[in-house]
């Protein structure tokens, strides 16, 4: 499907009304990330994140498509994967800063967590083996349960990827693979370090592949459902490739990107297009989030640090 | 019976009992049964739980990985053991990590089967004995097979762990008998002692000998003969300790034997430096250190790759004629 998208970017007119838990998910992400990096600044944090901006619609338009039981592996961008999951700032973010309320004590930090079925990790393309195994273990259980991997297209060099989708779709698993294709990894345009398309790689091993365009979260989601329900009921693994961008740095503070292509996923991002086209709605629940980060940053930056029982 | 067949045995009644346990690897459904026919029969009874896989190692392991983490066990096959480098990430950067990098423990029921060992002319891409690069991983055991011990009962210790292990099976042991009853020959007698059990083959009285030597199970027979040779020529009694778990070792419960012992010799088929039997030497020195009467010896195979003729690849690696000349050297 094509959202309308023109050269310079969504239009306003191209989304639809957004239900109010929706548009608080994605501005709570928003607000968090946007915490994330303020904090940095103020040397309050440890080590490296790498934040989602631009690209929190993504888990959002997945999140109600999903079973509290399927298998989630996400990445070393995960902080809107997790919240899309878990309303739980506050368990991020003292996982992130190694206080008190940690989900995995302050041990994994930004990119391992584990709660439940959603698991996250720092090493590319390690992940989708494991979910591969997830979902032979889901699809023996003989309940319809998929198991998802979300990753970058960088992720899409690593030999690890294609001996999974190979065995997944040999073996007819429910695997979703999600990949965030934000046209760059790390500081590598995809251009400089992809041949050919996730598309055509995908339809070497026979599984079904889809591009997402836009940022209509409502429209993105009507379109996925038949898909992922495939997946879910007739084990037929899929590549969804979202066309998206990144609109922050790499890491904090290590953008080198030339200030044209800056503006192009400034242009893109869902942020201004939401606030244009539902501005009342936009405003109340931004201030609502925007509190909530501030309390939450407020609540965790005053708790003891974590303890850890090795 | 033999060591392979007690092996199979051992899977087949694991398959029997587990109803959650899954073997991944690369051709070992029936009627093949694997290169080392280990797994014959299991795929023809359990064939929706015995999975031949693509030629994909770190696949198969990240999918056992998976089928762990979501509570059931899982052992892989690795063709040949060299090929286990390319499950490295999975098994030191997802399995074994991930048992404790979340703060809290996640069991996984994980066994990697991994044929090693050379001295059958496969050359230097299938003789390696690797070991010593998976020494010292957090949540990770190392286990090498024995003629000893009871493959059925290491395998349920493994699994039943919670942490993922690597199986060492030298290939050499395949076709050799396995010991039972503590009777090996008219010379040696063995028997178990420790938790996890180590096997102590000694010459009439245990209480005997000049010299320990400790040699996982791959090395056993070549030690056996160079005990047997040198008690017979010149009526020098040692004995030998075959521990089934390589790592973690626990020495503690060995140190009133190796206390005792003239010499301590440490033997291993991998090229020295970095390896498991340094590892235990510098854990008996620590240990024993004012009541050692000569320095630790390390017995190990030469600086090289592995030569496919016979002749040369005799030449690179330990034989019982290297394991003899160490111990008759010490005790001169
Ligand atoms: C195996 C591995 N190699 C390298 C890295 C370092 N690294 C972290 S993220 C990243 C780029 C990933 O790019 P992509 O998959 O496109 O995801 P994105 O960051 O764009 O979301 C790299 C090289 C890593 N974490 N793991």
């Amino acid at each position: 499907m094509d959202v309308i998208v023109g050269n310079r970017g969504v239009t306003a007119g191209g989304v639809s009304p957004l239900a109010d838990e929706d548009l608080g998910l994605l501005l709570l992400i928003r607000h968090f990330e946007l915490a994330l990096l303020d904090l940095f600044d103020q040397g309050k944090l440890n080590g490296t994140t790498h934040t989602c901006l631009g690209q929190e619609y993504i888990p959002v338009v997945l999140r109600p498509l999903l079973d509290e039981r399927d298998y989630v592996f996400s990445n070393h961008r995960g902080h809107g994967h997790y919240l899309a999951r878990y309303d739980d700032p506050a368990g991020l973010l003292a996982e992130i800063m190694g206080r008190e309320g940690a989900i995995c004590n302050g041990v994994g930090g930004s990119q391992h967590i584990l709660r439940g079925t959603y698991m996250s990790t720092g090493v590319q393309g390690q992940s989708l083996p494991i979910a591969v195994g997830t979902a032979m273990h889901l699809e023996r259980g003989g309940q319809p349960l998929l198991a998802l991997a979300y990753i970058g297209d960088g992720t899409w060099g690593e030999g690890s990827v294609y001996e999974a989708l190979n065995m997944a779709q040999l073996w007819r698993l429910p695997l979703v693979v999600v990949v965030e294709n934000n046209r760059i990894a790390q500081s590598t345009p995809t251009e400089r370090q992809m041949s050919g398309t996730i598309a055509d790689r995908a339809r070497a091993f026979g599984i079904r592949h889809h591009r997402i365009t836009g940022v209509d979260v409502e429209a993105i989601r009507a379109d996925l459902v038949p898909l992922v329900a495939e997946t879910r009921h007739q084990n037929r693994p899929l590549v969804l490739e979202f066309d998206t961008y990144r609109l922050g740095p790499h890491s904090k503070g290590d953008d080198n990107r030339a200030p044209e292509l800056i503006r192009e996923a400034e242009e893109h991002d869902w942020h201004p297009v939401y606030a244009a086209r539902f501005p009342e709605q936009f405003d109340r629940i931004s201030a609502v989030q925007s509190r909530r980060v501030a309390e939450v940053v407020a609540d965790v930056t005053a708790r003891p640090l974590s303890t850890w029982e090795q | 019976m033999r060591v392979a067949e007690d092996l199979n045995a051992a899977l087949h009644t694991l398959f029997e009992a587990c109803p959650d346990l899954y073997l991944l690897g690369e051709d070992i459904a029936d009627p093949y049964g694997g290169a080392f026919k280990v797994t014959k029969g299991l795929s023809d009874k359990h064939p929706n739980r015995v999975l031949p896989t693509p030629l994909s190692e770190s696949g198969i392991m990240g999918v056992a990985g998976g089928l762990a983490l979501a509570g059931d066990r899982a052992i892989v096959e690795v063709m040949f053991g060299d090929f286990i480098a390319l499950c490295f990430d999975q098994i030191v950067n997802f399995a074994s990590k991930s048992v404790s990098m979340y703060g809290q423990r996640v069991p996984l029921r994980l066994v990697v089967r991994c044929p090693v060992g050379g001295n059958r002319g496969y050359g230097p891409t299938h003789s390696q004995s690797p070991q010593k690069h998976f020494i010292g991983v957090p949540n990770l055991s190392l286990y090498e097979m024995s003629p000893f011990h009871d493959n059925a009962t290491v395998f349920r210790r493994m699994l039943d762990h919670g942490e993922p292990a690597v199986f060492f099976e030298d290939k050499i042991l395949y076709t050799r008998p396995m010991y039972a009853d503590g009777h090996i020959d008219d010379v040696l007698r063995y028997d178990l002692i420790g938790d996890p059990s180590v096997a102590r083959v000694h010459i009439e009285d245990p209480d005997d000998f000049r010299y320990v030597v400790i040699a996982p199970g791959g090395l056993a027979h070549r030690v056996m003969g160079a005990m047997r040779t040198l008690f017979l020529q010149e009526e020098i009694p040692g004995l030998l300790l075959v521990p089934s778990r390589l790592y973690p070792f626990d020495v503690e419960p060995l140190l009133p034997i190796l206390a005792r012992a003239e010499h301590i010799i440490v033997a291993e088929e991998s090229v020295a430096g970095g390896t498991w039997g340094s590892e235990v030497a510098q854990s008996l020195y620590s240990r024993l250190w004012g009541m050692l009467r000569h320095p630790i010896r390390l017995v190990n195979s030469a600086d090289s790759i592995i030569p496919t003729a016979a002749h040369l690849e005799h030449r690179v690696l330990v034989q019982e004629n290297t394991v003899y000349d160490t111990l008759r050297e010490a005790c001169a």
